[in-house]
């Protein structure tokens, strides 16, 4: 089911009564999200990310803007009439109840026609959890499973009922490394194998790039970008999703822009056809330099870190604004250790150009 | 470690040290009581070792009195101001203003104390030369006679005595509720909402289950404390409780000991003996049915 956010808003009274003015935890947010797709809504804390997902299935009423499912408008329409699945980051497993019962708790809410018999009801539960993998443990309580296997009991339950959009608020943020790994290919492997719309929210880019058909990043209420995640990355629209994606972080160098040449401490590094004078934020991929020894940016080498297939290289340069820069080269590229600077040149696609006040890109 | 293994004894010491003093012995005590038959507390003898005393307890009029009256207490109040206590704790937890005043106003009676809430009821039921009593005149309204309820008929003295025990039982179970009932993860709720849960099938589904442990605590809590009643008694029908025919267990054990028909400390310690072994039977009864229904996490 395709879903359609128009003009989404969403504010809460403060909490602090004093204070009349209201927090914007949505502001203006239109999306369109096609039948089928995957969609990670990205965002540091606090940016609204979960307040979207629960105007979603209609815990929360938005302010202003409206909400489809296909062509319906569902904005008035209570959670339950909505037919959304939603995991929860906690799970929300009902721990009182075992995999089984917790799977078929939805089910036994249907009433009247939909009302199912108690061989429907197992089979359906059974059928949701041989799509999660997880027959072997339906007997179990939720205190007796670990955190992937609890997780995948959750979703079972957001699927059993064959709801039209699935809603996951940072499924596995609770997981362990190795099993966030895991666990979100089986997300993504259950999303094709279900075909359901799904919108997924995390704050590790990582995660919402690896999985997601189109990204959405946000911050505080407000969507920078939507695109699909190699886009997004390659052409950020402004400094903060630059930043946002990637790791290590794209490295911030103070710049000035003089006669078509961009200037980064007294070394030309760049040519900048059409760009005016001024003074500009640059941005430089962790992957943008290339050690030479000729290079056009010279930097005080701090350490060399090797980490199998890449090095990364410690570096610093007076008009870095950050802590210290780092560098991913391919491991047989590696500069020689000389006299403690050390000289890049720079790839052209990933050096981005910003504006100091506004942070929006520069392009040239 | 082993050099060290008498030091966990003595980190208990103190704690076993009074609990021998205040609670083995007089415990063992009064098992001894209880057994020796034709006990003279002037000149501290007595006759032989048997089990006179029960029987003589347990065919006692005021003793089958006082247990009747107990039980009826026992299963009208602890299931009534427990369901009670739940209500008005549901309730509690679902307003949002002014939440704070009302959950102070219904844990003002905790911290009355018990004798001027008696008092009250007194007022409220008591009938004299001058007036019928408040509640009376509320009867009398509805055209129905008035009833003596403090030195009337047993039923009406029965009702007083459980509306009572229920009052003064009811903040504390309310304040333990809405606690628990607060601490419910509120993303259950939620999960229950986008699941289209009708709400009463999510409280006894969800709510009740999740706070089944402090209920069950209540109802154990409230048995024994329903059986141990006599303060409460007193405070409304005076201390001749036997006259009125409203004693309870404990107040035969106290007229026993203490009253004008007292100086039985063997009669009292078999009395007191078998309250013992009925609050142990009920909570055991209770403990192996929590066993199925209370859900511990
Ligand atoms: N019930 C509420 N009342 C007032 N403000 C709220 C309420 N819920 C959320 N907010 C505010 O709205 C903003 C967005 O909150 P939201 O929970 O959507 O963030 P989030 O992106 O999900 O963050 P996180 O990654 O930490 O979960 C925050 O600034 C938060 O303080
Ligand atoms: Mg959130």
């Amino acid at each position: 089911m395709k879903i359609v956010l128009e003009n989404l808003t969403k504010k809460y009274p403060n909490q602090n009564r004093k204070i009349k003015t209201e927090v914007t935890a949505v502001s203006d947010m239109s999306i369109e999200i096609p039948d089928g797709q995957l969609v990670g809504l990205l965002g540091p804390s606090g940016c609204g990310k979960s307040t979207t997902l629960n105007m979603i299935c209609g815990l929360e009423k938005p302010t202003s803007g409206r909400i489809y499912f296909g062509d319906t408008d569902v904005t008035e329409l209570p959670p339950e009439e909505r037919g959304v699945g939603m995991v929860f980051q906690s799970y929300a497993l009902y721990p009182h109840l075992t995999a089984r019962q917790n799977i078929m708790f939805p089910l036994q809410n249907f009433r009247g026609e939909k009302k199912l018999s108690r061989s429907e009801l197992e089979a359906r539960a059974e059928e949701a959890a041989r799509l999660v993998q997880i027959e072997q443990f339906l007997d179990r309580k939720p205190g007796q499973m670990s955190g992937g296997q609890q997780q995948r009991v959750a979703i079972a339950r957001a699927l059993v009922k064959m709801p039209g959009v699935l809603l996951l608020d940072e499924p596995l943020s609770n997981l362990d490394a190795r099993l966030r790994l895991q666990t979100r290919e089986e997300i993504r492997r259950i999303q094709r194998e279900t075909g359901i719309t799904s919108v997924f929210v995390t704050h590790d880019q990582e995660e919402a790039m690896s999985i997601s058909d189109f990204i959405v990043v946000m911050d505080t209420g407000v969507v920078q970008q939507i695109g699909k995640p190699q886009s997004v990355y390659d052409d950020p629209v402004n400094l903060f999703v630059a930043k946002f994606l990637g790791t290590p972080q794209i490295n911030v160098f103070d710049g000035t822009v003089k006669a078509g040449k961009l200037f980064i401490g007294d070394e030309a590094v760049l040519d900048v056809p059409g760009v005016p004078d001024r003074d500009v934020t640059v941005g430089i991929r962790p992957e943008g330099f290339v050690p030479d020894e000729n290079g056009v940016l010279t930097c005080n080498l701090h350490a060399i870190e090797v980490m199998g297939r890449d090095t990364s290289v410690v570096a610093a340069h007076p008009a870095f604004t950050g802590h210290e820069i780092r560098a991913i080269i391919r491991s047989d590229e590696r500069p020689e250790g000389s006299g403690g600077t050390v000289r890049f040149n720079l790839k052209e696609k990933k050096v981005y150009l910003f504006d100091k006040d506004s942070g929006e890109r520069i392009r040239f | 470690m082993d050099k060290n293994s008498w030091k966990p004894w003595l980190y208990l010491l103190p704690a076993l040290v009074f609990l021998g003093i205040f609670m083995v012995y007089p415990l063992f005590d009064v098992m001894m009581y209880s057994v020796e038959e034709g006990y003279n507390s002037a000149s501290q003898t007595f006759y032989g070792v048997g089990k006179y005393n029960y029987s003589y307890v347990l065919r006692d009029p005021y003793f089958l009195q006082a247990l009747k009256n107990t039980f009826i207490l026992v299963i009208i109040t602890v299931p009534l101001s427990t369901g009670i206590a739940l209500l008005i704790s549901v309730g509690l937890n679902s307003i949002k203003p002014l939440k704070e005043l009302y959950q102070t106003v219904y844990f003002l009676p905790y911290v009355t104390n018990t004798l001027a809430v008696g008092l009250v009821f007194m007022i409220l039921f008591k009938k004299t030369p001058y007036s019928e009593g408040f509640v009376n005149q509320i009867i009398g309204f509805f055209g129905a006679g008035p009833v003596d309820f403090i030195e009337g008929p047993y039923w009406a003295k029965m009702f007083v005595m459980c509306f009572y025990t229920i009052w003064v039982v009811l903040p504390f179970k309310i304040l333990i509720l809405t606690s628990a009932l607060a601490s419910v993860n509120p993303d259950y709720y939620k999960a229950a909402k986008v699941d289209g849960t009708s709400p009463g099938r999510t409280f006894l589904r969800i709510t009740l289950p999740m706070i089944s442990p402090m209920v069950f605590y209540l109802i154990i809590t409230g048995f024994i404390g329903a059986f141990k009643a006599y303060s409460d008694v007193v405070a409304i029908f005076g201390t001749d409780l036997n006259a009125a025919g409203m004693n309870t267990i404990v107040g035969y054990v106290y007229d026993m000991l203490y009253g004008d028909s007292g100086g039985y400390p063997s009669y009292a310690s078999a009395a007191a003996l078998i309250l013992f072994a009925i609050v142990l039977t009920i909570t055991c009864i209770n403990l192996l049915i929590s066993r199925k229904t209370v859900h511990y996490t």
